[in-house]
């Protein structure tokens, strides 16, 4: 393991140590709440960009792989009466495999053409949904939390530690990709595709990874959801918010790196949480598209993009062993 | 040159290519001898890029075979094809415009030369080397945005070198270039040509084909009109109707 490694992975359980020291000294339930729901958006933003931002596919359709991860919990709960751990697991074989399906199209569709498919693809699951009673069709499925598990005082408590280890465990999955081979053959791809591939780049088998993996993350960090919320109905959980706010973080954040689907998620799911407490919920979709406009007009390479311009340091060597 | 040389590496086989109803190549067959430099010329449209994407990979032919070191081709990824030795430049030159020169010739050699093994710093180290090589040497850490025509032309044979092909093939390398940038990519495929590297050449800049080529094959609306001693094709009558029109 090199400096930087160790120091990564330093941070990682630093975070992870203030996580439970947040969980042992704050008493406001209102915290944990708000926490999650940026906890939430972080996992789904870096989701987002291990396929948008390293291979250059833009999925509009995040909300679906958000909302399926949901039901799937939902399903394993009424189905099974799952634990908390397998509804994630599910959720996010699950979605996965809708990743691999949405992978497979990116083998005839590129470009907006790719993104329109994602769209169509969230308002096909939408409707399938809606129109599913056994998983409360239009109105939605009430649910009674079970007790926490100690050491948790409360269930919000305990989902919000759960969402903190996920974020962490999705911090590294991308961490990992970005300085693999998969990273680097994704870079390639988003450049371009067709000299990937005449590279030497398996640039079907790089999105179909990528795809797999992003859906998996954003249905993960969807299965809490309906135990978030002790409720799930289709429209809340399909909500373009989900879509537009898992695009928009990494832009804000800038794309190159998992950092910056981290700030962004952190800065956006903020403003977020401030604004619904303070005026209301119905702001949030228009505050994220006036900075995505904001960014992508200013800053194109994100806020990560503005630091490093100042920082030109010598670059790392490129490449490495492929496997 | 090689012990090897006049052995066949390449066999195009009856190889036909439609889009739609429109025939892009009809019935070509061509075979490329080890070592050879070969020269394609034919007016604009007449199918060259099309037969090299074809036995690249990036098309699949709706008839005949591609045979390269005596195994076909046909269904095989353009990955697997370039691991197997055959590279090839783009004629409109398409660079990993996000990463540097050397991080362009990383790709390939990652991804082919050194699959599963070699360490950062070798890759690094290889870049580098063939990047001077190729006169590019004062630019490999420079962004490629700020790279001139024959500079981009340059990263694409490069990139195509880092791959370490048996046959390279080169898409209009010189189009648009000065006469003595022409002779700078020339003089280049004449060195890799040295070292034993089978060249396809494309070209419409006739002292270039002439003075590069062992043999030159004329394509014309997707057939093969023409083919022989450089001198021999571009007096042929039919070759001649072709450029000039009839
Ligand atoms: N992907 C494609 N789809 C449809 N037509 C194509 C495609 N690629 C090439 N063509 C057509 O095939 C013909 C041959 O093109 P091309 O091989 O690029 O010619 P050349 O390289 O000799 O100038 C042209 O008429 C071109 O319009
Ligand atoms: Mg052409």
């Amino acid at each position: 393991m090199n400096g930087n490694s160790l120091k990564f992975y330093l941070g990682c359980g630093v975070a992870l140590l203030a996580a439970l020291l947040l969980l042992g000294s704050v008493q406001n339930e209102y915290v944990f709440f708000a926490s999650y729901v940026v906890l939430q958006f972080i996992v789904l933003a870096i989701a987002w960009n291990i396929l948008g931002g390293y291979a250059g596919y833009v999925n509009f359709g995040t909300s679906a792989f958000f909302a399926l991860g949901g039901y799937s919990a939902l399903f394993m709960i009424k189905a099974f009466a799952a634990p908390l751990v397998v509804q994630i697991i599910v959720a996010a074989m699950f979605t996965g495999v809708l990743g691999l399906g949405i992978g497979l199209l990116s083998l005839r569709l590129r470009g907006i053409f790719f993104s329109i498919a994602t769209v169509a693809m969230a308002i096909i699951c939408e409707t399938i949904i809606t129109n599913t009673e056994f998983l409360g069709g239009a109105k939605g499925v009430q649910m009674t939390r079970p007790d926490p598990i100690a050491p948790f005082t409360s269930y919000t408590k305990m989902l919000f530690f759960v969402m903190a280890i996920m974020t962490i465990a999705a911090i590294i999955i991308a961490r990992y990709i970005e300085n693999s081979w998969i990273g680097r053959g994704l870079r390639a791809i988003r450049d371009n595709e067709e000299a990937a591939e005449c590279m030497g780049v398996p640039t079907l088998r790089l999105k179909l990874i990528a795809t797999v993996i992003s859906g998996a993350l954003m249905g993960a960090a969807g299965a809490p959801f309906p135990m978030y919320m002790s409720f799930i109905e289709p429209v809340s959980a399909f909500s373009l918010n989900y879509s537009v706010s898992a695009l928009a973080m990494p832009i804000i954040g800038g794309t190159s790196s998992w950092l910056g689907p981290v700030i962004g998620a952190v800065l956006l799911g903020t403003v977020q949480q401030l604004v619904t407490v303070t005026i209301s919920s119905e702001l949030n979709v228009l505050i994220v598209g006036v900075l995505l406009v904001f960014f992508v007009v200013a800053a194109p390479q994100g806020i990560l993009g503005l630091f490093k311009k100042r920082a030109e340091a010598p670059k790392p060597a490129a490449g490495g062993a492929a496997k | 040159m090689s012990q090897s040389a006049g052995q066949i590496l390449l066999k195009v086989d009856d190889v036909s290519k439609h889009f739609g109803g429109f025939t892009a190549l009809s019935h070509v067959s061509v075979e490329v001898a080890q070592g050879e430099r070969l020269g394609l010329i034919g007016p604009n449209g007449s199918g060259k890029t099309t037969l090299i994407n074809c036995i690249s990979g990036a098309l699949k032919n709706d008839a005949g075979a591609i045979v390269f070191k005596g195994e076909n081709l046909n269904g095989m990824p353009p990955h697997q094809r370039t691991r197997r030795g055959i590279a090839r430049s783009f004629q409109i030159p398409r660079p990993f415009h996000s990463m540097t020169p050397v991080e362009n010739l990383a790709v390939p050699l990652e991804y082919v030369t050194h699959r599963g093994a070699a360490h950062k710093a070798d890759i690094r180290g290889e870049a580098e080397s063939i990047l001077s090589d190729m006169g590019l040497g004062d630019k490999m850490n420079a962004p490629c945005a700020g790279l001139s025509q024959v500079e981009l032309r340059k990263l694409e044979l490069a990139r195509a070198m880092a791959a370490r092909p048996a046959l390279l093939i080169s898409d209009e390398a010189m189009a648009g270039l000065s006469n003595a940038e022409c002779d700078e990519v020339l003089a280049i495929l004449f060195r890799l040509s040295d070292k034993g590297i089978t060249i396809i050449m494309i070209e419409h800049i006739m002292h270039a084909i002439m003075r590069f080529s062992n043999r030159v094959i004329c394509l014309d609306a997707g057939k093969l009109i023409a083919g022989g001693a450089p001198g021999e094709v571009v007096k042929n009558p039919d070759v001649q109707r072709a450029y000039l029109g009839a």
